[in-house]
C-alpha cells in the first residue's frame, strides 16, 4: 500500500480524516488529539492537502485502532456544525436509509 | 442433505482454531491489518461501509433446519436479529464484531457450516438449482456433482491464489435456475447420445463492468473426467489470466481475449497431460457421495388430497398456491418457493426468528430441508400436496407467504450503498419503493412474469444486466442516478439487457419503471406473451419512446 506520505492528495474543501474500528468495524474519525472519535464533531477539520496528509499519515500509523484511513469531505454549517459532505459519508454518520427488518 | 464424514468435521474446527488464533494476534498488533486482510477474506469477513461483513457459505444451497437454526443463532447472539441471502446462495451478517467472529464461526462449525472461500481470489461456494433431486425431468442430482467439485476445490493448493475470484455453477434441468451462463464455469448435466451421463462445459460468463455470457467450450464432457477438464481450465486461467490489472483479472477476459477456440485449444492440451491421471472420477467415487444424501422415504401421495380440495375454496390460499407452488418429480408432493421479498422489505432478508420457525416448519411439512435460491428466496423441497393449506397458514403467520414468486415485485437487490463500501448508489430503497407501487397482486398477475434486478455499482451484485428489466445505480456529481437496461435474463436463454436511454435521478426511478410496464401491457400481443418476449420482438425503442417522450 502506498504510504499517505506519498499519495497525491487533493481537497476541494473543508475535510476529515475517518476509518473504521478494527474490532468491531465502527465508523470513526480522527480527532485533533492524535485519538479517534464516533462523533464526527469531535473530528480534527483539515483545509489543506499538506494538513490533510499530515492527518492521514498520523492516523494511519495506528493500525492496531483503525483499519482502512481516508480523507472524506466535510461542510461546515453557518452555526459551525461539521456535517458530512456527500451520501456515503452521510450514510456512514446517519447510518442506513431503511429500517432494519421487524423481528416476525 | 449431505452428511460430511469425520475429515470435513475435522476440518472445520481447526480451521475455526486457526482463524480464533489470527483474530487474537491481529487484535493484539501482533498481525497489521495488510497482514490479516487476506485471512479475514478467506474466512468471509468484509469491511463494509458501518461494520465488518461475515459471508457464510450455504453449499450448493442446501440446508437442514438444524443448520437453519444455527444461522438464527449467528444472526441473534452476534449480529442484530436477521440475515441477508445472496444471489450466491449464502447468507450474509451486516453488522458483526471482529472480536466475536470465531465464536460464530465455532457456532455454525458445530453443524458443519463455514465461510470459507466466500471470499478471496480463490474458488467460490459452487451453486446450483435450488430444486436439484426434485425437479421433474432432472437427469441427475446436481449437488451429488457440485459436492464432489466442493471437496475438490476446498483449500485446493493451486487455486487459493487465483488471478481473481472464480464461480462455478450447476444445473440438470432444461430449464436453468442456477443461471449458469453469467459464471466463471457452467455445468450442464445432460446425456449424450449413447444415454451416458456427462456435462456441457460453459465458460467465461460474468457480469460486472464488463458482462459476458459464458460459450460452450465442449458440448459433452464425460463424467469421469469432469475434474481434470475443470482442473485443465483453471490451469489454463491460472497461468494466462491477468494479475496486472484487477478490471481484466476474470477469466472471461481471458477468454475473451483468446476467443473461445484459441482458449479451448489451450484446455485440451492441458487436459491431454491429466485427463487420466488420480483426478479421474471413477462411478465408486460418485456413489460414496450419493451414498452421504440423505432423501426423503416420500409416502404415496393421492395427486389432489382432500385437504387440497377443501382450501381450494379459499381465493388467498388459492393465489398463494398458484403462484408459491411447483410440481414435484414424486406424485403427491410439491416444492414450495418462499418469498423473501414481502412488500415493503428488503429483498432477501430473514431475521431470526423468521428462520427459526422456517426450521420448525421444515421439520414439520419438508423433511427437514430447506434451500437458497440465487433469487434471494429459499424453497421447501418437499411438502406432501395435503400439508400445503397448514403451510400456508404458517409462513401467513411469519409474513412469509407473500405470492409474488416470479413477478413483478420478486426483486433482486445488492445491499447497495446502505451498507456496502464499494456501492455508488442505494438499491434497498429503490426495490421497497417498486415492491409498493406493485403491491396489487391482481395488477403483478396481470403482468406476470417480470424480474427486477438492481445493483448499486457497476460490480453488478444484484444482476441488474440480467434483469428483464435492470437498475444500475451511479454517481451524478454527487447524486444518485440509474441507468436502465430491459430484456435480460439469467436462464437457458441467458442476454444482456439493452440500456434504454440516459440515467434517471433517484425520485423518478419507480416512475420509469411504472412506464415500463405500462408500455408493456399496451405493447404485448396478449396476455401469455412475457415482458422479456415482447422485448425482445420490438427492441426497446418503443419503450424509450414511452420513457423519455416526457422527460
Amino acid at each position: 500500500m502506498t504510504s499517505p506520505l506519498q499519495q497525491k492528495i487533493r481537497i476541494t474543501g473543508p475535510s476529515v480524516v475517518t476509518a473504521n474500528r478494527t474490532s468491531d468495524g465502527v465508523v470513526i474519525w480522527r480527532t485533533g488529539s492524535k485519538g479517534w472519535s464516533t462523533d464526527l464533531t469531535e473530528a480534527a477539520v483539515v483545509r489543506t492537502a499538506e494538513a490533510a496528509r499530515e492527518l492521514l499519515a498520523e492516523a494511519s500509523n495506528d493500525d492496531l485502532g483503525a483499519i482502512g484511513p481516508y480523507i472524506a469531505p466535510v461542510e461546515i454549517k453557518d452555526d459551525g456544525k461539521v456535517m458530512p459532505g456527500n451520501l456515503r459519508e452521510r450514510i456512514r454518520v446517519k447510518g442506513i436509509t431503511i429500517e432494519l427488518p421487524l423481528p416476525a | 442433505m449431505y452428511a460430511y464424514d469425520e475429515l470435513d468435521r475435522t476440518l472445520l474446527h481447526e480451521r475455526v482454531s486457526e482463524f480464533r488464533d489470527q483474530v487474537k494476534r491481529r487484535l493484539s498488533g501482533e498481525l497489521t491489518e495488510d497482514e490479516f486482510k487476506m485471512l479475514r477474506l478467506q474466512n468471509g469477513v468484509y469491511l463494509q461501509l458501518h461494520a465488518y461483513m461475515f459471508r457464510v457459505a450455504i453449499p450448493y444451497g442446501t440446508l437442514s433446519s438444524q443448520q437453519l437454526r444455527a444461522l438464527a443463532k449467528v444472526a441473534r447472539r452476534y449480529d442484530r436479529g436477521y440475515g441477508h441471502f445472496t444471489t450466491r446462495q449464502n447468507i450474509q451478517y451486516n453488522w458483526i464484531k471482529l472480536s466475536e467472529l470465531p465464536d460464530a464461526l465455532a457456532d455454525l462449525a458445530e453443524v458443519g457450516i463455514h465461510a470459507m472461500q466466500t471470499s478471496g481470489n480463490n474458488t467460490r461456494n459452487v451453486t446450483s438449482d435450488q430444486w436439484a433431486g426434485v425437479a421433474p425431468g432432472e437427469v441427475d442430482d446436481p449437488r451429488i456433482w457440485s459436492e464432489l467439485l466442493r471437496q475438490y476445490t476446498t483449500l485446493h493448493p493451486e487455486f487459493s491464489f487465483l488471478p481473481r475470484k472464480f464461480k462455478i455453477a450447476i444445473t440438470a434441468s432444461a430449464h436453468d435456475r442456477a443461471a449458469i451462463k453469467i459464471h466463471d464455469i457452467g455445468l450442464r448435466l445432460h446425456k449424450n447420445e449413447a444415454g451416458e451421463l456427462g456435462f456441457e462445459v460453459l465458460v467465461g460468463g460474468g457480469l460486472g463492468r464488463t458482462p459476458f455470457i459464458a460459450k460452450t467450450i465442449k458440448q459433452f464432457v464425460h463424467r469421469r473426467d469432469i475434474l481434470s477438464y475443470v482442473e485443465a481450465i483453471m490451469r489454463v486461467y491460472n497461468q494466462y489470466g491477468r494479475r496486472d490489472n484487477i478490471y481484466k483479472a476474470r477469466i472471461k477476459i481471458l477468454v475473451h481475449e483468446l476467443g473461445i477456440d484459441k482458449f479451448a485449444g489451450e484446455v485440451e492440451e492441458e487436459w491431454r497431460h491429466i485427463r487420466d491421471s488420480a483426478l479421474a472420477v471413477e462411478d465408486a467415487a460418485i456413489d460414496e457421495i450419493r451414498a452421504r444424501f440423505t432423501y426423503p422415504t416420500y409416502e404415496k401421495q393421492p395427486h389432489m388430497p382432500d385437504e387440497l380440495k377443501q382450501a381450494a375454496h379459499d381465493p388467498l390460499f388459492e393465489r398463494w398456491r398458484r403462484n408459491s407452488v411447483f410440481t414435484h418429480k414424486v406424485q403427491g408432493y410439491s416444492i414450495v418457493t418462499i418469498s423473501l421479498k414481502p412488500v415493503g422489505a428488503p429483498p432477501g432478508d430473514a431475521t431470526a426468528d423468521q428462520m427459526d420457525v422456517l426450521a420448525d416448519i421444515a421439520e414439520r411439512y419438508s423433511f427437514g430441508e430447506i434451500r437458497v435460491g440465487h433469487e434471494q428466496n429459499l424453497a421447501l423441497p418437499h411438502v406432501a400436496k395435503r400439508d400445503l393449506p397448514a403451510l400456508w397458514k404458517a409462513l401467513d403467520r411469519i409474513g412469509l407467504a407473500t405470492p409474488n414468486v416470479n413477478l413483478v415485485s420478486d426483486i433482486i437487490a445488492c445491499p447497495g450503498l446502505d451498507y456496502c463500501a464499494l456501492a455508488n448508489a442505494r438499491s434497498i430503497p429503490i426495490a421497497q419503493e417498486l415492491t409498493r407501487r406493485f403491491a396489487n397482486h391482481d395488477t403483478a398477475d396481470l403482468i406476470g412474469r417480470l424480474h427486477i434486478n438492481i445493483s448499486g455499482c457497476i460490480n453488478a451484485c444484484g444482476h441488474h444486466h440480467v434483469g428483464h428489466i435492470g437498475i444500475l445505480g451511479v454517481e451524478k456529481n454527487g447524486e444518485e442516478f440509474y441507468q436502465i437496461t430491459i430484456g435480460g435474463r439469467a436462464d437457458e436463454q441467458a442476454e444482456m439487457g439493452t440500456l434504454i436511454g440516459p440515467a434517471v435521478p433517484y425520485a423518478e426511478v419507480a416512475d420509469v419503471v411504472e412506464d415500463i410496464v405500462e408500455a408493456y401491457l399496451a405493447l404485448r400481443d396478449s396476455g401469455e406473451e412475457l415482458f422479456v418476449d415482447t422485448v425482445k420482438r420490438l427492441g426497446v425503442e418503443p419503450f424509450r419512446e414511452r420513457v423519455y417522450a416526457t422527460r
